[in-house]
């Protein structure tokens, strides 16, 4: 388990992962829970663990649809939408993460496209 | 000039380790006024107590510090000694050495010195300790009950038993409360009517039960032995005296289009009604918001058909006074409203119901006569899903922190009930934790499973649908086999977490008892106190102190009963004299002191007063009922001009063990 991670994770997310009672509602309410590998109430438990690198592998990071749902029927106020986001910023920043090199940069250029939205793209999509 | 003996105690190791107890002993006995200063293993022992019992004799003590463990522990003890050795028994003071000191530090020499302060503390304030002695205060010997469920019935029957009054206060028209409701009962499924109905008739027989029903608790006064209650009994627009109960006003009766409460609303009444075939009183009751006659003076028709003429449309109100030497709370339970659960439909689909819905909907006397159909279409459903834990559990914005403790129980009853009669039907179950710590509990959830096939599926509802179809689409999770369920579903059952009745906010600020944070009546003590609460004569029976299932409820009503017996059967009892007073020439009538005391002690009163000019004057000043002020303390705080102080606490002596700490 890697506590950086960890500790990075409960931070961003603002979440405590303790309060989590394994009720599942969250799971039950998900309407992505058939596309996720991993689903809401694993990203909980996950995190709790600390096994977060397999959950930033997981394409499930971004089948969540940020809806909200578990975050508004969570009976214990855990919100695990902001896990999974967390987790997904992670993934995003992760060190090394660059996906783009610098020079492929100004033929993807756009006048309508802001520049931070390329560095961020340059982390996120590309390979 | 005082005469002070100390005597500091070893409580074997619990203190001497941490506190070098000679030391302290040898220190205070420097200390001014203090003639002998020893330590012993043992203080409380009976060796320890005859210790101090012949310093007393032999050195003319005028007052004891005993350095121990907390007051709450041997106060008792320490006092009932110097007392037996003809020391008043005010006269001694506890420095608490142990809790506060040798329990909480490691260092032996940072300990001790802390020690010897608070011994030096405890020598200050008793050089200021004035012999005190308690008054006595007569019991009326006659009992309220306020609530008549079973928890009411149960305490009334058990004091009654005992040869005493008890009057019984019921809002409601009848006595019986939540379990004349339900159907059946776990973990031995007879049926509720059957094991309480014979209760609550055994009540309104015995000629030591008074029933108020249709009653509310307006006004309480006075103080432990002595209160004084107005009732309001509510107009029911019918003579009980006269009622026989024959129920002909009911048929007769043209308005039939009210929700009956009895069965939630499932069916109707009407508008005068008795709610329901054993009730107690069995009197009629006309509601005045539907009822024709009373609201647009059109009708009639059940004062022509009463034989004996007991229909009465001019009653109002009437407000009864009483005296009760005890008072036992047992206001109970309702389950919470689901409107803001909006995930579960219960407001959009007349086939999602709470659990006490169910109880009716499987009852003989409920709107179907006991066969369990859809509320919507009264078709049978074959698959029903319950959900657990709906309020209950869960964060403070969503719902009801604690476990409702009988949900888990009366599920398995009816997914059992339900599979036992209706075998086709499938039954799911979802649940976070299955609760059943009770004798014989588990083996019924048990039962539910391996005998009946309930499937028990370990997760949580997450989406309920109300389909086209009129089937109910239900989306939750199984966590074991990690994956989404989807179920059509006939009828869905959601066990509403339980919260106290809305009646005791108000009812524990007359009664000046204290409630938590989920408005559940707190005990004097959570484990060795648990039928009282901290008010001296008011007690505690069933939910309205927490939930609790049927068994439990039963025996603390019983356990509230001998409390209140015990109380009843003293003809005086003694009030504690560490009770406050005013200095009526220092008093500014501001009222500071009346408006902070929790007990109602305080009053004013307006007295002559003699000038220097030899001319008198009337003024208003502050009076203390020592019967009812428990010492709290609040009103000396409160009171700006000095005037409040507390016997046993007074300013002085609290300033003076102030000063002895920081010298």
């Amino acid at each position: 388990m890697n506590k950086n991670l960890k500790e990075q994770v409960l931070r961003s997310s603002g979440v405590n992962v303790l309060k989590c009672m394994r009720c599942g509602k969250c799971s039950g309410t998900c309407p992505s829970y058939d596309e996720m590998e991993y689903h809401p109430h694993q990203f909980v438990y996950m995190v709790e663990k600390g096994d977060i690198e397999t959950l930033m592998k997981s394409e499930s990071i971004y089948k969540c649809l940020t809806c909200f749902a578990c975050v508004d029927r969570c009976p214990r106020g855990v919100q695990p939408a902001k896990v999974v986001e967390a987790v997904r910023l992670a993934a995003v920043r992760q060190q090394d993460g660059n996906r783009l090199s610098a020079d492929q940069i100004p033929s993807l250029l756009d006048e309508d496209l802001p520049q931070q939205a390329i560095v961020t793209a340059m982390r996120k999509y590309a390979k | 000039m005082q005469r002070i003996g100390v005597f500091v105690c070893h409580c074997g190791t619990n203190i001497a380790a941490t506190v070098d107890v000679k030391a302290v002993a040898e220190a205070l006995s420097h200390e001014p006024g203090v003639v002998i200063s020893q330590d012993y293993q043992y203080m409380c022992s009976e060796s320890g107590q005859n210790l101090v019992k012949d310093a007393i004799k032999e050195h003319k003590l005028s007052g004891v510090v005993i350095c121990s463990c907390s007051p709450r522990m041997h106060e008792n003890t320490f006092r009932k000694a110097a007392a037996s050795a003809g020391l008043n028994p005010y006269l001694v003071e506890i420095a608490n050495i142990r809790e506060q000191c040798s329990w909480i530090h490691k260092e032996i020499a940072t300990a001790t010195e802390k020690a010897i302060i608070l011994g030096r503390a405890a020598v200050a304030k008793v050089h200021l300790n004035t012999p005190l002695t308690s008054m006595e205060s007569p019991v009326v010997k006659r009992a309220l009950v306020i609530g008549g469920g079973i928890a009411g019935i149960q305490t009334a029957l058990d004091i009654a038993e005992a040869g005493f009054d008890v009057d019984i206060v019921e809002k409601k028209p009848t006595i019986g409360g939540k379990m004349a409701q339900i159907d059946k009962t776990f973990p031995t499924l007879d049926c509720a009517a059957c094991i309480l109905t014979p209760k609550m008739v055994e009540a309104s027989q015995n000629e030591h039960i008074t029933i108020h029903s249709f009653s509310e608790v307006e006004e309480v006064k006075g103080f432990v032995g002595n209160f004084t209650v107005k009732i309001r009994k509510k107009a029911r627009y019918v003579d009980e005296t006269k009622c026989t109960g024959c129920g002909l006003c009911t048929e007769k009766c043209p308005m039939k289009k009210v929700p009956n409460e009895f069965n939630m609303g499932l069916d109707n009444r009407s508008a005068v009604y008795i709610p329901f075939a054993q009730a107690v009183p069995k009197v009629a009751t006309i509601d005045p918001n539907y009822c024709m006659m009373l609201k647009n003076g059109k009708c009639g028709v059940c004062s022509k058909v009463c034989s004996v003429g007991a229909i009465d449309y001019k009653q109002e109100d009437r407000i009864i006074e009483e005296k009760y030497g005890a008072i036992v709370v047992a206001t109970g339970f309702d389950p919470i409203k689901l409107d803001k659960y909006d995930e579960f439909a219960y407001s959009q689909c007349p086939d999602v119901v709470t659990s006490l819905e169910l109880e009716r909907l499987m009852n003989a006397a409920g709107p179907n006569g006991g066969t369990l159909l859809r509320p919507s279409d009264k078709t049978h459903p074959h698959t029903i899903v319950f959900v657990q834990c709906v309020g209950s559990r869960c964060d403070d914005s969503k719902g009801k922190p604690y476990c409702s403790k009988i949900c888990c129980m009366y599920t398995a009853k009816h997914a059992m009930l339900i599979r036992e009669k209706y075998p086709d039907t499938e039954v799911y179950v979802f649940y976070i934790d299955v609760r059943t710590p009770g004798k014989n509990f588990d083996e019924f959830y048990r039962r539910a499973v391996e005998q009946y096939n309930v499937h028990y599926i370990k997760g949580m509802v997450g989406k309920v649908t109300p389909k086209s179809d009129g089937k109910i689409g239900v989306q939750a999770s199984d966590l074991l086999s990690n994956e989404q369920l989807h179920i059509d579903a006939d009828m869905v059952v959601l066990a509403a977490a339980i919260e106290p009745d809305k009646t005791a906010r108000p009812l524990a600020t007359m009664l000046t008892t204290q409630m938590d944070t989920n408005d559940f009546f707190t005990e004097a003590h959570p484990k060795l106190r648990p039928v009282e609460s901290a008010t001296a004569g008011i007690f505690l029976s069933g939910a309205c102190q927490g939930p609790k299932d049927i068994p439990e409820t039963v025996a603390q009503g019983s356990a509230a009963a001998a409390k209140a017996i015990g109380l009843l059967c003293k003809n005086s009892i003694t009030c504690n004299p560490c009770v406050a007073h005013s200095d009526e020439l220092k008093c500014n009538g501001c009222s500071s002191c009346e408006k902070v005391c929790p007990y109602g002690a305080i009053t004013y009163i307006e007295k002559e007063f003699r000038m220097p000019d030899r001319t008198t004057a009337i003024r208003r000043v502050a009076s203390v009922n020592p019967a009812v002020c428990q010492g709290c303390g609040a009103c000396t705080v409160a009171c700006p001009s000095g005037a409040m102080d507390l016997n046993g606490f007074s300013n002085s002596q609290i300033m003076a063990e102030v000063d002895a700490i920081c010298k």
